[in-house]
């Protein structure tokens, strides 16, 4: 068994020829077959998948997960919708083409939420995707299907996309790291938009070193986004030292007291005692943490605002399924409306339908200024109000959701008003385009919990050298599902 | 009891002389054969992001300029959403007037009739064009080589105010986009399109007062200038012939009507209460981006010398009539020929002379333009030349101009082989004449001086030693001395 080892192991392995990418590939494409079977994570297994020469490349012949949002030259790629299950793409998506480069070796296609459209796992259209530490629960979503991989030990590491949480809570739900760098460190060209101003391409891995490896690889200006920066300054794998003596991080009152909480649970309440242990792992290494304060009525907007920015952005993105151009065209019709129409109410889960209406409610001229632009100025009060913590910290760190990974029963994609924050403040992270990171904090019920640090933009480095430390820290690095052991 | 038209133009001219498109690298190039030019943005694949072509900017810039538009400080785009077949992403990209576009608030000076005449504009925006669909029998085809092509919209305040200015005002924007260098503006190519905002209002009321003014109607998509023109005039009497049938009120409503050509009539579309809602908002692909003064005063500079520029130089430099400037200077094409050719050295006036003459004449004859013909700057100077240098005749000359277009010969060469030559070294010139004389000497002796006819018969004689090809001036002024000493 090889494919629960990190990057760096791997790659010595293959260096010294131990093993070959060849044994590696077909080791994951196995653990690919029995995965799918047991939880349903992947839209394409790749058996054909071929090995690659071993370069000096940390990343040459080893196996890993594609998001089924990126486009793949010549390979289905699906969003995991019905609008595009036979869709075929001429291009690749520049950051799996620079993957490519370095020698990443595709065995699948995984799973999401239709088109990222959800927090669940449970909208892609090849079905539900079970949690490999308990499989009543859900993984949490988009990435759904690349954070069961991960932590199944199918491959060290898989892509994800993160519009709202999409990498950063699936990784906390299943106990292993999700990464999002600062916007446009990674291009996003050929990769399927749900809310261009708030997408973002990223990493699950086991550990803030392998993410650190996958993101060197992916990052880069790109001719084709212009929203895409020159990084070449920036070294995430280099930069890792673990010396964080000195360095300020804060959290924030109205999400981590629990006083703020009218019958809070047993389990919000152990979620915030770990957390507040690993605070203090975080002081044993010389990292100050201190609380503040962020206005109460500005927070309470938070889950709002995404929900009409999101769905603004994302029905006019995805205008282009009409089913004419690509994806299974409906026949048997004389005009093109009803085509179109019988395209889309068949292919889109109601979910997804439900979005359009919002996001075409809040653009529509009478209700424009009221919803949409409001949410744009909220976005930017909440923006700045992160910028201004940033002055004095180097980063922001809060527990991820409310607890561990969820049943499936219940509404699931609904929430409750009280936790509504705490759920969703990983979304300031796209708001403003900060880097970051989910990492494993602990366990409540054998369950996995997370926590997340959140940096300024460009800071990457920095942020993820933190979080490094704190990984060092705690006994949670390179784990595996316990149920898919 | 008359009534005034108030007609305001949103005119869309497509941006010919980019590389590639507006947000796509596809080459931007009229092409016939369907789907030539396209990339995977230009059919909206999924995964696809809009790249700004600073080009296009520039030279949108450059118009807004010329139209004495205020430019922005950032430069934003929007989306205008609408399901539309020939619109793959399901929103077109353009900008709107909240952010400011490439141009807002400008003036338009232009001639109609001899008299100078202002239009406002209200702005002037760039966007991409929509693919073109071909209508069969029973079925709808697309072309996308047309998707994604810059396309710049000016919008006139209702200024205008008869069809024969609207049709004035196109022509000279034609021209400033033709000397910006932007566009060929070729209707045949479908690059310009316009959509016409007509209304009237009663002769004995304030126009100032817009609580004054009649119902709008808007004309969609009449592709030539003569549709313009065609479609003001029907719907100005349509709706004049409803304020005098009083029924107005009723019949007259804010609505958007299609011009048909066939029948030359505008047929009702869509009122008011069902205008699409386009929901736009900022393209959040592209981020704004500042202009500077700097890279704004560069585009200020690059302002080549327009079609009004051009007719003061050739009036005041070259001495040209109004008349004769106004004609070369409609084409910029043609005004780069002549331009060209005086360069070369050539005598402007001649130059105008055969520009605005045979030229001109052979190109409307033919329906061609002057980048299709055989002759250039360089064969006309050589054409004047050899008329200059007396080496063939103008009546020459003029067979010389048409076999060169026909036979696609070099005029100097068609000289040559036809032996067209002209004699006109005096010397060689002088032996035949002496010749002619010590041959003629029975003749000599009846010679009348006074009679100006006599001399026909001696010159006669040197035209058919030579073939014709001493020239006949030279030839008349030397026989007419000799025989005149030899008869005192």
């Amino acid at each position: 068994m090889y494919m629960n080892k990190s990057i760096e192991e791997l790659h010595e392995l293959l260096k010294s020829g131990e093993v070959t990418s060849k044994e590696l590939i077909e080791e994951s494409l196995k653990l690919s077959h029995e995965i799918e079977e047991k939880y349903n994570a992947f839209v394409t297994i790749l058996d054909d998948a071929k090995e690659i020469p071993i370069t000096d490349n940390l990343l040459s012949g080893i196996p890993c997960g594609i998001k089924d949002n990126y486009s793949t030259k010549g390979i289905l790629s699906t969003g995991s919708s019905n609008t595009l299950k036979d869709y075929i793409p001429f291009f690749d998506a520049t950051a799996y083409s620079k993957l490519k480069e370095a020698g990443a070796v595709m065995v699948n296609k995984t799973a999401m939420d239709e088109f990222g459209m959800g927090g669940t796992g449970t909208t892609c259209h090849t079905g539900i995707v079970l949690n490999p530490w308990d499989k009543t629960r859900m993984c949490a979503g988009s990435s759904a299907g690349s954070a069961c991989a991960v932590a199944a030990g199918v491959y060290p590491y898989a892509t994800g996309t993160d519009t709202g949480d999409s990498i950063r809570k699936p990784a906390a739900y299943c106990g292993i790291v999700g990464y999002k760098p600062t916007y446009g460190m990674i291009s996003r060209y050929g990769v399927f938009p749900f809310a261009s101003s708030l997408d973002h391409l990223g990493v699950l891995t086991r550990s803030v070193k392998d993410a650190a490896i996958v993101v060197d690889n992916m990052k880069g200006i790109d001719k084709n986004d212009m929203t895409s920066w020159d990084s070449s300054n920036i070294h995430l794998y280099d930069s890792l030292d673990g010396n964080v003596k000195g360095k300020k991080l804060c959290y924030i009152k109205e999400i981590c007291d629990i006083n703020e909480y009218d019958n809070p649970s047993n389990e919000l309440k152990e979620h915030f005692n770990n957390f507040f242990k690993v605070l203090d792992k975080a002081k044993e290494l010389g990292i100050e943490v201190e609380e503040v304060s962020i206005n109460r009525t500005l927070l309470n907007a938070l889950a709002s605002v995404y929900v009409v920015i999101s769905c603004a952005e994302a029905t006019s993105n995805m205008s282009n399924l009409t089913g004419i151009i690509f994806g299974p065209r409906s026949e048997g019709f004389n005009n093109w409306i009803d085509m179109v129409k019988d395209y889309r109410t068949k292919g889109f889960s109601s979910l997804i339908k439900r979005r359009f209406v919002i996001g075409s409610y809040v653009l529509q001229s009478e209700n424009q200024d009221r919803y949409f632009r409001n949410a744009q100025r909220v976005r930017r009060l909440l923006v700045d109000a992160w910028k201004d913590l940033f002055k004095t910290y180097d980063g922001v760190i809060l527990p991820v959701s409310s607890g561990p990974a969820k049943k499936f029963d219940g509404d699931t994609d609904m929430l409750t008003k009280e936790t509504v924050t705490l759920e969703e403040h990983l979304q300031i992270g796209n708001f403003g385009g900060f880097p970051s990171i989910t990492i494993p904090d602990g366990f409540i019920d054998g369950l996995p919990v997370g926590l997340n640090i959140t940096g300024n933009c460009y800071d990457d480095e920095n942020v993820l050298n933190i979080a490094y430390a704190l990984e060092s820290a705690m006994d949670y690095k390179n784990q595996i599902a316990k149920e898919a052991e | 009891m008359g009534y005034k038209l108030m007609v305001g133009l949103e005119m869309h001219c497509e941006i010919s002389e980019t590389n590639t498109k507006v947000f796509s690298g596809a080459k931007n190039s009229y092409s016939v054969t369907p789907n030539e030019n396209i990339r995977a943005i230009d059919m909206a694949f999924p995964g696809i992001l809009p790249v700004v072509n600073k080009e296009a900017v520039k030279m949108a810039l450059q118009a807004s300029m010329v139209l004495n538009c205020k430019q922005p400080e950032y430069m934003y785009f929007e989306r205008k959403n609408y399901y539309y077949p020939d619109l793959p992403k399901g929103f077109q990209l353009t900008q709107e007037t909240k952010p400011i576009p490439v141009g807002i608030y400008g003036y338009v000076d232009y001639e109609c009739n001899g008299e100078v005449k202002r239009v406002r504009v209200n702005n002037i925006h760039l966007e991409e064009d929509a693919a073109s669909s071909d209508h069969l029998y029973d079925t709808t085809v697309i072309d996308y080589n047309r998707a994604g092509v810059p396309l710049l919209e000016l919008v006139t305040e209702p200024d205008i105010s008869s069809a024969e200015e609207a049709v004035a005002f196109l022509e000279h924007m034609k021209t400033v986009y033709q000397y910006l260098g932007i566009s060929e503006a070729d209707s045949k190519k479908g690059q310009i399109r316009c959509d016409v905002n007509v209304s009237i209002i009663d002769e004995t009321l304030d126009m100032e007062d817009p609580s004054n003014w009649g119902t709008k109607v808007e004309i969609k998509n009449v592709n030539s200038f003569g549709g313009v023109r065609d479609a003001i005039n029907y719907e100005y009497k349509r709706q004049v012939s409803a304020k005098e049938n009083g029924t107005y009120d009723t019949e007259i409503i804010q609505q958007t009507r299609r011009w048909d050509e066939e029948s030359g009539t505008t047929i009702g579309m869509r009122s008011k209460a069902d205008a699409i809602d386009y929901k736009y908002f900022v393209e959040p692909n592209i981020p704004k981006f500042k202009l500077t003064k700097e890279w704004l005063d560069e585009i200020r500079t690059s302002i080549p010398e327009l079609a009004y520029d051009r007719k003061q130089r050739y009036m005041n430099e070259y001495d040209l009539s109004e008349y004769d400037s106004n004609i070369l200077v409609k084409e910029k094409k043609v005004s780069d020929f002549f331009d060209d050719t005086v360069k070369l050295g050539t005598n402007p006036k001649e130059a105008c002379n055969w520009v605005n003459g045979m030229i001109l004449s052979y190109l409307n004859t033919n329906l061609i333009t002057i980048d299709e013909i055989y002759m250039t700057p360089d064969m006309l100077h050589d054409l004047i030349k050899l008329i200059d240098d007396k080496t063939i005749s103008s009546k020459q000359a003029k067979d010389v101009f048409t076999k060169c277009l026909e036979e696609k010969k070099e005029p100097m060469s068609i000289v040559k082989d036809e032996g067209m030559m002209q004699i006109t070294d005096e010397s060689s010139i002088e032996a035949i004449v002496d010749e002619v004389l010590s041959e003629q000497a029975e003749a000599i002796k009846t010679y009348d001086p006074e009679n100006p006819k006599a001399l026909d018969f001696f010159i006669g004689q040197v035209m058919k030693k030579t073939r014709g090809k001493a020239n006949p001036s030279i030839a008349y002024k030397m026989m007419k001395e000799k025989l005149d000493n030899m008869t005192k």
